[in-house]
């Protein structure tokens, strides 16, 4: 069975308050950097998946964003798939 | 017969024996409800108590919402059981999609711990029908994620619904229309960030949580409120 490397970025959404981002943010002009705005700190999950091929990969992953990764009140997801190729 | 009130630990969780210490000053019959268990034992009430269950992890509430114990939980609201939860228990519920939205960080950052007023805003739900509507309380809060969100639809439907259970009077959270507590669109299930078990003594510096607590002595399985 292929084996594929799942990355899942959880973002919140857009209005969603991101208190720790927004922090992050205030304090880097005190290092010199006032040029950065739109600071967001998110969430990476990455794991390893064994599946049929990349389109059931991705379905499965989608499926458990859905039912647990992530909370559609709050988040947004993306996921990235890429084949593991055995040495 | 005193009323049996089912208090539910999880991994993680730290306010069970407070909860049950205060339901039994006021006469329930009081036992602690393991997570892996698949029951919640026959009894009148569910109190889903505060504290960090599966240590928080992923989002607060979403590791738990699968314990066994959920599920019987999820039986015992479709048969109109009453369920309260307080704090990480609110958190719980809405993660498991017996409450709608979700509690997103403290706009300030902060962790809050201290006493807040909130009003009760309904009487017709387990937790408040002892309260006078309008009736301000001292509670205290004790959170990180406590930021109450939800979409424009759930908002108008919380407010139409009378849905809305308690407001804070000065938002210590960035909660969205100061909301402290709502329930779900059977009045049975209850969720609030304020711990009403934290205030049942004056030697704790309010007892305002009993009038809340008091009420639940009266709720009883599919019992209209």
């Amino acid at each position: 069975m292929p084996r594929f490397a799942i990355q899942v970025d959880i973002v919140h959404l857009p209005g969603v308050a991101d208190p720790a981002g927004a922090t992050v943010e205030r304090a880097l002009p005190s290092l010199g950097y006032g040029n950065v705005t739109d600071l967001k700190i998110a969430k990476t999950i990455r794991f390893t998946l064994e599946a049929a091929d990349a389109t059931a990969a991705e379905a499965q992953t989608v499926e458990m964003c859905k039912r647990i990764l992530a909370n559609p009140v709050i988040e947004d997801y993306s996921v990235a798939v890429r084949e593991l190729i055995a040495p | 017969m005193s009323t049996r009130v089912g208090v539910i630990h999880f991994p993680g969780t730290n306010c069970d024996l407070d909860a049950q210490h205060a339901m039994a000053r006021l006469g329930a019959d009081t036992e602690i409800l393991w997570h892996a268990e698949p029951t919640v034992r026959g009894v009148d009430v569910v109190i889903v108590p505060g504290g960090f269950a599966h240590g928080d992890y992923l989002r607060t509430g979403a590791i738990a919402r699968f314990s066994p114990v959920m599920r019987a939980v999820g039986d015992f609201v479709a048969e109109g059981g009453p369920v309260i939860g307080i704090c990480n228990g609110f958190q719980i519920l809405c993660e498991a999609g017996l409450l709608p939205g979700a509690l997103q960080k403290n706009s300030g950052l902060k962790f809050l711990c201290e006493t807040v007023e909130i009003t009760v805003e309904t009487t017709t739900t387990p937790l408040t029908s002892s309260a006078t509507p309008g009736a301000r309380l001292r509670i205290p809060i004790n959170h990180f994620e406590g930021n109450y969100v939800c979409t424009p639809d759930t908002l108008a439907e919380l407010r139409t619904e009378d849905r809305i259970v308690f407001r804070y009077v000065e938002n210590p959270n960035g909660a969205l229309d100061d909301i402290a507590g709502i329930c779900n669109a059977g009045r049975n299930v209850v969720g609030l960030m304020p711990h009403p078990e934290r205030a049942s003594d004056r030697l704790l510096g309010s007892d305002d949580g009993n009038v809340l607590l008091r009420s639940l002595l009266a709720a009883r399985l599919g019992a209209a409120t």
